[in-house]
Parts: structure tokens; C-alpha cells; sequence
């Protein structure tokens, strides 16, 4: 009885969300405080209803109730708890209800706190969330039904197919939620954009409302596609960790909108301007978003991250033209009332360096998009398909990184409003200087590569820049109180949390920066045959070949794992052990061995084929130089972040 | 006038992008073709950077564990989508293709440790180049099999 119970109140949660739409509009238009009061109190039992559907499907995963399709599709009897409660987000159905789940949780939150104050938009905030919550909830109870009970006639299974192995990784506990956490709270600012533009505040007021939460949803967007990188370098056993796969792509696209939003607000809340552009950049970013999620749950590409084809393809493609048109629409009804208020004027201010930032991020995106794109453009005009690989990626956005390094290390040093080349040389002369130290190292240690060099030399640039400014204002201060350094720099970060955590942002962009251009421009592999006692030597490293084993896990995994010491000059450096899952079901998943330091990881796979032997096993070695600066800048790049989202001790100002 | 430095050097951006872009689609193109395709062109694109997709003959693959060295043949399926739905899903038609004689066929060469899924009826998505003496030179090899995570309803529980 509980899937139908589940269901159920699927069909109730919809029709909820749908009358909260209702009397939100109609309240709102008829000037009736009761009916948007109505509207408020359905979409606050939206969220209960939607816990409880989540938390008998929960039930029902991990009491192996195999005769509901979904528990059936996404576990098996032999998986972890853990595992069992994350196929919530391991299927089609399931992410889908998660999706809402989240919506209706952000929208919970949204309309509890601040119902009074933002009493003005929160009624359309109801509304646009509200359609979105509609829309997802719909796929669920119409298509996607995560509750649907196995076909009758079919005996009820003793076991489940199980999650695909690829994602039986603790990773599953973070990456996904992550990704979804950033996807769905980026409805938030958006919703309150649109509310802005229905009622006429088009001031910054919807701005500086969602500031934090804008902040919040990028982190959890980064987070999950740093967590994605990650998974990917330690369960794929490729030795990367980004192939510029299409729903990398389409994860990375919102980022990129999203990053320049971010950007450009500040332009302006301090200047008034850019405000159309801003409108824009939000509603872009919601609706690649939905792009993104609709390309990873429709499979309409293939990847590591696609399901089954389903027929909700068209749906998605429909809400998003729907979303996309009507906020364009609004967008140009109050065009001339997001008219700037002031005028750019000088070419090196801050704030066009600021704007010459957001189109480089636009350039980046129409660079992915495009390569997204160009099978179907190409197909429509000259009739073959043709494609473009990572070397296009690589090759087009490779230039708009760099712009991109440039400008962090310029922007932080010109001033709002004016700026000119001599007030910007004078301050930029020492840091540049300071730079140089990063490429003459670079050449001693004998990098010749001039890509590299000039990116290291923008790292430090960076680096530089951004330390210095934290060096230079908290010495001032302390000079000025006389109170201790450090005192003073808490002090300084706390009075302007944005600025400074997002100078720490900056420094971990470049950190990362470090890694990739490591693993991009350094990397070396090499793979051969080996029997017991063989060794293989690739940059500098010897890996010995020195034991195999094989042998049937409990779970019924049947691995091999051969054992291989590693050393460099004579100086033994462990033991690796690469390994090769094969599942019952016939599912390999090679398992990487690394050794991972800060200058670079040696990274072994085990490559199976039938009849593996002592005397015969294939291995593969990479050489990833740097590539742990990826993940340090990882770290960095989540601390700057809650330190310029953490919540200010003073009531915010709105 | 105090606009046209922000117009030029929005054009200059604009220049810049369109450039990158058009330079690296050249550079790094690949032609998708049906192993039909490129049969009936063999001459035409010999050394052309192509991307193909087809079947795999299961009794074909064979593997020099020494030099690394992969060689198998692939049987045409179509690019169509809508055609290999309404003909029944991939897996069929995969399975068809490596059944049926008469379908294009298209020998193919890959350095490389010999991947999982490498097997009959699988399809290889390849990315390579065909050379004078007809064969397929991959560069890269990814591969599907089908029936594995797509089956709508359980199997081994009917009856």
C-alpha cells in the first residue's frame, strides 16, 4: 500500500502547488491579502507533503521492496545502507522528486523568513517557483513515476539490477546533491528577478535581497563540479578528470552565467548600472539550469551521467522556451525603467573591467555552446555531421582563461569610475615585477613551454595582487590603531566579506589554474605488458610489478589487484594498488592507484582482459604533474567562498 | 564620440571569439560518418579526421597483448535516431547489423590496452582516420553496450 500511498500524495502536492499559484496571481491582482495568505500557507504544505513522499520511497529502498520498478532499477541486496538511501538521486524518478524536494525546501525557507519585509515580491517570488515546482512535480506524477509498482503478471523480483557501479562511490553521497543543491538555488534569485520585474521594483532591491542566497547556490555549483572532477579522476581511471564531455558542458554553462552575475550585480549596486543586463544574465542562468538538468536526465546525449531515453525530453524543451520568452518578454516591458543611472566613461574603471569580465565568461559560453551545438548546425546546413573534440574546447577557451587570470590580476587596482593607464601602471608595476619570479623559476627548473610560462606568470600575478591588497589595508590599519596585524586583518575581512573572500575566490581560481595547466600541458602516460618483477619507468619514476591477486569479494564483485612499489632514484616511495572490479552482472569498474604530491601524482590502472596472468598483466601509468593544486585550490576556493556568503553580525541593509 | 572606444573595443572582443572559435572548429573538426558513408567515399577522405560509430563483430576482435595492438571489423548502423527507435532500439539494431551479411563492413586498427566492453554486439564510437589500404586507424575507442542498463522491465522474473 505505501507506493500507492506515495503516490497519492504526489497527486496531492501537485494540485497544492498549483492552487498556491492560483490564489498567489489571483490575490495579487484582485488586491486580496487572504487569498496570497492562502497562497503562502499551500506552498509551506507543499514541503511536508513532498518530505513525506521522499521519505516512504527512502523506506522503500532500504527495505528492498523490489516490487516498486524504481527500488528494483537503481539497488540490490547487496548494497550498503548508504547507497540505498543516495538511489533517491540514483535514477530518472527519484532526482526528479529530490529536485522538487530542494525547490519546495528553498521555497519554504524564502517565504518563512522575510515574509513581511519582502511582503511586496514575495507573492511572484510564490508564483515563479511555484510553476517550476508544478512543472517537476508533473514529470513525476504524469511520466516518471518513482513509485510505479512492477507490472502485474510479472512475479515480484528476489533481487534488485542495482545501482550501476560507476556510482556505487561515496561520491554518490555528495557530488549529486551538491550539483542539484547549486542547480535549484539559483530558482531563488532568479524568482525574485522576475517578481521584480512584474511589480516594478527594478531597482537593486531583489538584488541585495539574494545576494547570499546567489552566493550559497554558486558555491554548491562549484562545489559540484570540483566533487564531479574528483570522481571522475578516482573512479573513471582515465587520468583526468574533465573531458569536456556534453553534460560537463552543461553543468559548467549556468557556472559561467552565474559567475558573471555574480560580477556584475556589484556593478550595479555601486553604480546603477548594467541593470538589463543583469535581468538577463539571471534568467540565462536559470534556464541553463533546466538545460542542464534536462540533458542530464533526458538522455538525449550519452555519458556517464545519462539514463534510459525517456519522453520527458520534450517537456523540458517546452518549459524552457516557456520560461525563457515570458522573462525576455517582461525584460522589455520595463526596459526603459532599467535604464543606468550613470554612465561608463573610462575604459580601465573598475566597472568596465568588470564588464569586459562578463563578456569574457559569455564568450566561454558561446564557445561551449557552440561546440555543444555545431553536430546539429552543421547538420542542418551542409547535411554530415561533424563534431568537435576537448582540442576544440582546449584551443577556443584556452585564450579566454588567460584574459580571464589578466583581469583578476588588473581589476582588484583600478578605481571606480576613472581609471587611467598611469594610475593603474603605478600600482600594478611592484606585484607584475614580483610576478616575474614565477616563469624565471619555471626556466631554471627547465619548462621551455611558453603557454606555461605565461600562465604561471598570471598565477603569480594573482597571487600577488590579491595578497598584497589584504597586506596593504590591514597594515594600514594597524598602523592607524596601533592593534595587532592579524587583529586588524579579521577585522578588515569581516567589515567587507565580499571583497575579501572574494579575493581568497581569486587565489584558488589560480591555484587550481596551477593544476590544470599541469595536467594539460605535462602529462605523460605510457602502458605496457608486465609479468611479476617487471618494472615500467616514466618521468623519473620506477613502478615494479611485484604481486597479483585474485579473488571473489563477499558482495559477489569478482577483483583483481596487483601490487606495484613505486620509487625514484633508488628511494622507495610505497606501494600502489591498482584494481579491477568485475560485478556479478558483468559491470567492470577499474579502480586507479595514486600517488599524489604537491608536484606531481603517478597514477596507475590495472587494464583487465580475460585471462590476466602473473606473467602477463597490462598496465597503464600516468604521469599528472600539478594535479593536486586542482584540488588544494578546491579547499581554498570553498573557504573564500563562506567567508563572502557568511552571514554579516549586523542586520543586512536592504 | 565617448562611446565608439567601448563599440570598438566591444567589436575587437567580438572579433576575437569569432575567431577562436571559427580556428579551432577548423582545427579540430570531425566529420561523423556511417561506416556506409564511408565505404562509398573511401577515396575522397582518406586522412580526413572522422568520427564513426557501428557494431561490433564479436568473432573478428583480435588482440596482440605485445605491441598493444587492436584490430576488429564494424558493421554499418544508422546515424538516425528516430530510425533505430522505430526499429526496434539500439540494442536490436546492433544486433542486427552484426547478423545480417549484407550491412557494410569496416576493418579497424587501435593501439591501446583492449577496453571492457570491447565485445560482440557493442557498439564503438571511434575517432580516427581511414588510410589508402582501407582501414580505419583509431585514435580514441569509446564503447556501448546497449542492453545492459536499459531493459524496461525485469527479466529474469518473467513467467
Amino acid at each position: 500500500m505505501l507506493p500507492s500511498l506515495g503516490y497519492g500524495i504526489l497527486v496531492i502536492t501537485l494540485l497544492v502547488t498549483v492552487y498556491s499559484v492560483a490564489a498567489a496571481i489571483y490575490g495579487e491582482t484582485k488586491k486580496s491579502a487572504e487569498m496570497v495568505e492562502s497562497a503562502r500557507r499551500a506552498m509551506l504544505l507543499a514541503l511536508p507533503l513532498i518530505t513525506i513522499a521522499s521519505a516512504i520511497l527512502i523506506y522503500l529502498l532500504v527495505n528492498d521492496r523490489y516490487d516498486v520498478e524504481y527500488v528494483w532499477s537503481v539497488t540490490n541486496r547487496s548494497m550498503p545502507m548508504y547507497l540505498k538511501i543516495t538511489a533517491w538521486w540514483g535514477g530518472q524518478p527519484g532526482s526528479l522528486l529530490f529536485w522538487s524536494w530542494l525547490l519546495s525546501t528553498f521555497t519554504s525557507a524564502v517565504t518563512l523568513r522575510k515574509w513581511d519585509r519582502d511582503r511586496e515580491l514575495l507573492p511572484w517570488v510564490l508564483v515563479v517557483t511555484g510553476v517550476t515546482l508544478a512543472f517537476f512535480i508533473s514529470l513525476n506524477v504524469f511520466f516518471e513515476n518513482p513509485f510505479k509498482l512492477i507490472p502485474a503478471g510479472i512475479s515480484v523480483p528476489l533481487d534488485g539490477r542495482g545501482l550501476n557501479p560507476l556510482l556505487r562511490h561515496p561520491g554518490m553521497i555528495i557530488h549529486p546533491p551538491a550539483q542539484y543543491l547549486g542547480f535549484v538555488a539559483f530558482t531563488i534569485p532568479f524568482a525574485f528577478a522576475i517578481a521584480a520585474l512584474i511589480t516594478g521594483r527594478t531597482d537593486d532591491r531583489w538584488i541585495r535581497i539574494t545576494r547570499r542566497w546567489t552566493l550559497w547556490a554558486w558555491l554548491f555549483l562549484s562545489l559540484g563540479l570540483v566533487l564531479g572532477m574528483r570522481w571522475a579522476y578516482d573512479v573513471l581511471g582515465w587520468g583526468g578528470y574533465w573531458g569536456w564531455d556534453p553534460v560537463e558542458i552543461a553543468a559548467l554553462m549556468p557556472w559561467l552565467t552565474g559567475t558573471a552575475f555574480l560580477h556584475s550585480v556589484m556593478i550595479q549596486e555601486k553604480r546603477g548600472m548594467l541593470k538589463h543586463w543583469n535581468m538577463i544574465l539571471i534568467i540565462l542562468t536559470f534556464d541553463l539550469v533546466i538545460f542542464g538538468t534536462f540533458l542530464t536526465r533526458s538522455g538525449v546525449l550519452s555519458s556517464v551521467h545519462a539514463f534510459a531515453q525517456s519522453e520527458i525530453g520534450p517537456l523540458f524543451f517546452l518549459f524552457i522556451t516557456f520560461t525563457f520568452i515570458t522573462s525576455i518578454v517582461l525584460v522589455f516591458y520595463r526596459w526603459v525603467d532599467l535604464k543606468s543611472e550613470t554612465e561608463m566613461k573610462s575604459m580601465l574603471s573598475r566597472e568596465a573591467l568588470f564588464l569586459l569580465n562578463n563578456l569574457l565568461f559569455l564568450s566561454i559560453l558561446v564557445v561551449s555552446f557552440w561546440g555543444v551545438m555545431f553536430p546539429l548546425i552543421s547538420e542542418l546546413f551542409t547535411g554530415s555531421k561533424v563534431t568537435v573534440g576537448p582540442p576544440f574546447y582546449e584551443r577556443a577557451t584556452g585564450p579566454l582563461w588567460g584574459a580571464l587570470m589578466l583581469l583578476m590580476g588588473i581589476a582588484p587596482l583600478s578605481a571606480w569610475g576613472h581609471s587611467t593607464i598611469k594610475t593603474l601602471g603605478r600600482s600594478i608595476w611592484k606585484p607584475a615585477v614580483a610576478a616575474l619570479i614565477a616563469p624565471i623559476w619555471a626556466l631554471i627548473a627547465g619548462i621551455t613551454n611558453w603557454i606555461a610560462l605565461i600562465g604561471f606568470t598570471l598565477v603569480a600575478l594573482v597571487i600577488t595582487v590579491s595578497v598584497r591588497e589584504f597586506w596593504r589595508s590591514a597594515q594600514a590599519r594597524s598602523k592607524r590603531s596601533g592593534e595587532n596585524f592579524f587583529n586588524e586583518l579579521r577585522k578588515l575581512i569581516k567589515r567587507n566579506r565580499r571583497r575579501y573572500g572574494g579575493y581568497i575566490i581569486h587565489i584558488s581560481m589560480v591555484l587550481m589554474g596551477i593544476g590544470i595547466i599541469g595536467i594539460e600541458l605535462f602529462q605523460s602516460d605510457t602502458q605496457q605488458h608486465l609479468g611479476i618483477g617487471d618494472q615500467i619507468e616514466l618521468a623519473g619514476y620506477t613502478v615494479q610489478y611485484d604481486r597479483l591477486d585474485q579473488f571473489r569479494h563477499e558482495d559477489g564483485r569478482f577483483i583483481t589487484r596487483g601490487e606495484m612499489s613505486l620509487s625514484k632514484d633508488g628511494k622507495d616511495l610505497g606501494t600502489l594498488a591498482p584494481r579491477y572490479d568485475l560485478y556479478p552482472d558483468g559491470q567492470p569498474m577499474t579502480i586507479p592507484a595514486v600517488r599524489s604530491t604537491l608536484v606531481d601524482d603517478v597514477y596507475i590502472i590495472l587494464v583487465n582482459w580475460e585471462g590476466i596472468t602473473a606473467e602477463s598483466t597490462p598496465f597503464k601509468v600516468y604521469h599528472n604533474p600539478l594535479v593536486k593544486w586542482v584540488w588544494i585550490g578546491g579547499y581554498v576556493f570553498i573557504a573564500g567562498i563562506i567567508i563572502a556568503a557568511w552571514r554579516d553580525e549586523e542586520e543586512e541593509r536592504i | 564620440m565617448k562611446n565608439s572606444k567601448f563599440i570598438i573595443g566591444g567589436l575587437f572582443i567580438l572579433a576575437a571569439v569569432v575567431y577562436l572559435i571559427a580556428s579551432s572548429t577548423q582545427a579540430s573538426a570531425e566529420y561523423f560518418m556511417t561506416i556506409e558513408e564511408v565505404r562509398e567515399q573511401e577515396a575522397e577522405i582518406v586522412g580526413k579526421s572522422l568520427r564513426i560509430s557501428g557494431a561490433v563483430l564479436g568473432d573478428s576482435i583480435n588482440y596482440d597483448p605485445d605491441t598493444l595492438t587492436i584490430t576488429f571489423t564494424v558493421a554499418h548502423v544508422t546515424g538516425d535516431n528516430d530510425e533505430i527507435e522505430s526499429s526496434g532500439g539500439l540494442a536490436k539494431v546492433l544486433h542486427d547489423a552484426v547478423r545480417e551479411e549484407g550491412t557494410p563492413r569496416l576493418d579497424i586498427v587501435y593501439n591501446g590496452p583492449m577496453p571492457d566492453l570491447l565485445q560482440n554486439e557493442a557498439q564503438a564510437i571511434m575517432t580516427g582516420h581511414i588510410k589508402a589500404d582501407g582501414i580505419f586507424y583509431a585514435d580514441e575507442l569509446l564503447l556501448k553496450c546497449p542492453t545492459k542498463y536499459e531493459e524496461a522491465v525485469p527479466e529474469q522474473s518473467e513467467g
